[in-house]
């Protein structure tokens, strides 16, 4: 994509200049300073100049297509049909969630080996969505009820910084994402570890674990790392290691987090997340239980 | 009838002409603060000035103005004003259409403003995709109040695009044949037939969105068999078309303008006409250029994407024929030409950005973005407000009687250039840096912050820019030096007229036998008719 910008940039620069030119000496050479007394040379036209300037244009737009039609190919090869999908992702009101083929659901922070290439699906679950890596791979909209794909590669670890780029809706500035790259056996681990079910809460964890039942919380967010989700509200599998929370709104600390609990507008403007009245005690237990989660 | 009354109860084309341009500033001085509301909330980076939802309101409502309340009723505005003058008619073919349609049209406007007073302004972006602005995602009144409002503007547009074709084809003076009428009469006919031909799509996708939303139909609905992408095809096909019908009547404009402050005739008339039409072709078959992001096929997108370039072409072919004709002229840089030069320079821009838009591995990427953002305001600001301002300079004295205060004019003019471009320069690189389009705030990611407070202060430097055209227009209305019919030495009949124009624009109807006939008129020795 860069160097067929570079190519579009080059091209534009080129023109502006010979306009501009064309303008800047005009308006200098030919200005009438005072009263006129004879009217310039009326000029008509110059059918060779006219021809000149349509050629000369057509021949650029041809070049630049055939650039275009070739970098498409690179970009957007072929998808082989047969093959499963090594990622799926689906565009909710407004956060990201990565489905990985063992069952495996995240949201927000969708991990990726490196050096592979990978077939992901992209899905919606409401509105049209758009997920865009610019560093990693096209922008692909999540339309509902189709199937997009695309292949996303990442050549070096690291971090890499992603968003929603269609208008999807009153928090639309706040579906962020990050994709994490990490070599083959790094990324095997951190597959492994979130399949791992959640420890068996202790003490006052074990009374947020049942308020989580009780306040319906349940309804909407799974704990598990694996199985079906509800769709509603976004996993909280292993929610303590995560380091933002909604989209990447704020920092996962436990005062965001109580914030979340106790006044889910405040967190997160417009979300989806209905207020659920809770006691201070109730509060406590259930972010006791929360940040119990690996 | 006088006062008031004569102004609610006109059908006379100038009366009608001048309440479309009024409707079309007052909207637009809304339209300009819903702007600057955005531009606060966006002046750092997690500012919390106002809610997302709200946020999110003015943007829509931004959109939604400038296209249809601002662009498309002063651009009729002029036409409906200037048509018939120019051809040598003393009136429109369908006076009473004339006013219907202004009506419809600001009542629309008045329809869509209301939706402000129910607290339910709609929210879905002036392209309100489906699924987002259906019940079940949008559930307030305001998408309601939207579509309606459009409905109602569509057809005011249809109504008076009808009537200036009709106009144009049968009100000519003797002897104006369609190869000797004036470029801003062919480029308003051109827009008049894509008006005629574009609405429809829009209407027709409003018609099922209001199903979709108050009768329980389930055209966008993907889980009940619906498509959303419908939408999307259908109001693209309305949508493409519209930027150039909102930029083909400022171009007539300019085309009008730099002839006469360069004292040549414009260069390549036949060019100018048949390009234009080329343009209108074209323009019906690139929509799917704003939905390269959607997975659609390659080959598909392949023929679009050359669709659009193409369309480059003859664009291309207007911007070097209005350079050749200020080429070897003798330039009077009143602050109509100003506007009409600045113009050029900031609609190449614009032009050449959308270049980048159809090269689709570069869209992309950069769709959605604030260069997308910088582009329209290029193409739609840096092009059609300069091709107004530049037109609202020509024409004001005409119309009015007075001259604007040129003194005013270019403090006004260097004000808006500077504001202009500061705003909307600088958004070219926050969209390079991957900010998206539509966010009411942002993170605070390196240089985010501190183009975003660029941009805002250029607005705020623009804004200034218009109140001070506003008030050279108000004052000069009372105060400004009487114009008399022909103060720029021009050429085409309006300027016959007397200045403002009789209710009778002709005591006699001209015959007309080139492109300039007061040229002809004051140089009996060489007129154009020997030549051209």
């Amino acid at each position: 994509m860069s160097a067929v910008f570079s190519l579009v940039l080059a091209i534009a620069a080129v023109i502006f200049l010979v306009v501009a030119a064309g303008v800047i000496y005009s308006a200098v050479r030919y200005r009438s300073r005072g009263v006129a007394i004879a009217e310039p040379r009326q000029i008509f036209g110059s059918r060779n100049l006219e021809i000149l300037w349509t050629v000369v244009p057509l021949l650029i737009v041809t070049g630049l297509f055939i650039v275009t039609v070739r970098a498409m190919v690179v970009i957007d090869a072929p998808q082989e049909t047969g093959r499963p999908s090594d990622l799926v992702i689906t565009g909710h009101q407004w956060w990201w969630e990565a489905r990985y083929p063992n069952g495996v659901v995240v949201p927000w922070d969708i991990h990726i080996p490196t050096s592979r290439r990978l077939r992901v699906r992209i899905e919606s679950a409401d509105v049209i969505h758009d997920f865009w890596v610019p560093e990693l791979a096209r922008k692909m909209d999540a339309v509902p009820g189709r199937w997009s794909y695309i292949w996303l590669e990442a050549d070096a670890p690291g971090t890499y910084a992603g968003t929603c780029s269609e208008f999807c809706g009153a928090e639309h500035a706040w579906m962020r994402f990050r994709v994490i790259a990490e070599p083959e056996p790094g990324f095997e681990a951190w597959l492994k570890r979130q399949a791992q079910p959640a420890l068996e809460p202790q003490g006052i964890a074990a009374e947020g674990a049942r308020l989580f039942q009780t306040k319906k919380c349940a309804d909407c967010h799974a704990v598990a790392g694996t199985g079906p989700s509800s769709g509603k509200g976004p996993s909280l599998a292993h929610l303590a290691s995560r380091e933002f929370l909604g989209s990447g709104i704020s920092r996962n600390t436990p005062q965001s987090l109580a914030l979340w609990l106790t006044n889910p507008q405040a967190a997160k403007p417009g979300n989806r997340m209905p207020d659920t009245p809770l006691s201070a005690d109730e509060t406590r237990a259930l972010l006791a239980y929360l940040e119990s989660l690996p | 009838m006088t006062g008031l009354g004569a102004w609610l109860c006109a059908i006379d084309h100038k009366r009608v002409g001048i309440l479309y341009m009024l409707s079309a500033l007052l909207f637009f001085l809304a339209g300009g603060m819903e702007a600057m509301v955005m531009r606060a909330q966006l002046a750092a980076p997690n500012l919390k000035l106002i809610a997302p939802e709200t946020y999110n309101q003015m943007f829509t409502m931004h959109g939604t103005t400038m296209i249809f309340l601002v662009a498309m009723p002063v651009l009729t505005g002029f036409g409906v004003y200037l048509i018939p003058l120019m051809i040598g008619a003393n009136e429109m073919a369908l006076p009473r259409l004339c006013a219907l349609s202004f009506w419809l049209q600001l009542m629309g406007g008045v329809l869509l403003y209301f939706s402000f007073a129910t607290g339910a302004a709609p929210d879905a972006g002036w392209f309100s995709y489906a699924p987002l602005s259906e019940k079940a995602f949008s559930p307030g009144a305001g998408l309601d109040y939207w579509a309606l409002a459009l409905l109602m503007i569509a057809g005011g547009s249809v109504g008076s695009a009808i009537n200036l074709i009709v106009t144009i084809a049968t009100e000519r003076a003797p002897g104006m044949s369609m190869r000797l009428v004036p470029l801003f009469v062919w480029m308003t006919l051109v827009t008049s037939v894509m008006i005629v031909f574009a609405l429809p799509a829009l209407a027709a996708s409003l018609v099922m969105l209001l199903s979709d939303r108050l009768l329980h139909a389930r055209f966008f609905d993907a889980a009940q068999g619906g498509a959303p992408l419908l939408w999307q095809h259908y109001f693209w096909i309305f949508g493409h078309p519209e930027v150039y019908i909102v930029v083909l009547p400022a171009f007539g404009m300019i085309s009008e303008i730099i002839p006469v402050f360069s004292r040549k005739p414009i260069f390549g008339y036949p060019f100018m006409a048949t390009s234009t039409v080329a343009i209108a072709f074209l323009s019906y078959g690139v929509w799917v250029h704003h939905m390269f992001a959607v997975a659609l096929g390659r080959n598909f997108l392949a023929v679009f994407a050359a669709a659009s370039m193409l369309i480059a072409v003859p664009t291309g072919m207007k911007i070097f024929s209005w350079v050749a004709t200020m080429w070897g002229g003798a330039i009077r840089f009143t602050t109509a030409m100003l506007f009409a030069v600045a113009f050029l320079l900031e609609f190449t821009v614009g032009g050449l950005s959308g270049v980048a838009f159809a090269t689709v591995p570069v869209d992309w990427q950069m769709t959605d973005t604030y260069f997308v953002v910088a582009h329209i305001h290029y193409v739609l600001f840096g092009g059609t407000v300069f091709a107004l301002l530049a037109g609202v300079h020509y024409w004001f004295p005409k119309m009015s009687g007075r001259m604007l205060d040129e003194k005013l004019g270019r403090w006004s003019f260097w004000l808006i250039v500077l504001g202009f471009n500061t705003a909307f320069f600088v958004q070219h690189f926050l969209g390079l840096l991957g900010m998206t389009r539509r966010v009411y705030t942002y993170p605070d990611l390196p240089w985010f912050g501190a183009l975003n407070l660029i941009s805002t202060i250029g607005a705020a430097i623009l804004v200034f820019g218009i109140l001070l055209f506003c008030a050279n227009v108000a004052m000069s209305l009372f105060f400004g030096a009487v114009a008399g019919d022909d103060p720029w030495n021009a050429w085409t009949l309006e300027w016959a007229a007397a200045s403002p124009p009789l209710l009778q624009n002709f005591a006699e109807i001209p015959e007309v036998r080139s492109r300039r006939p007061l040229w002809d008129r004051k140089h009996p020795e060489a007129p154009d008719w020997g030549v051209a």
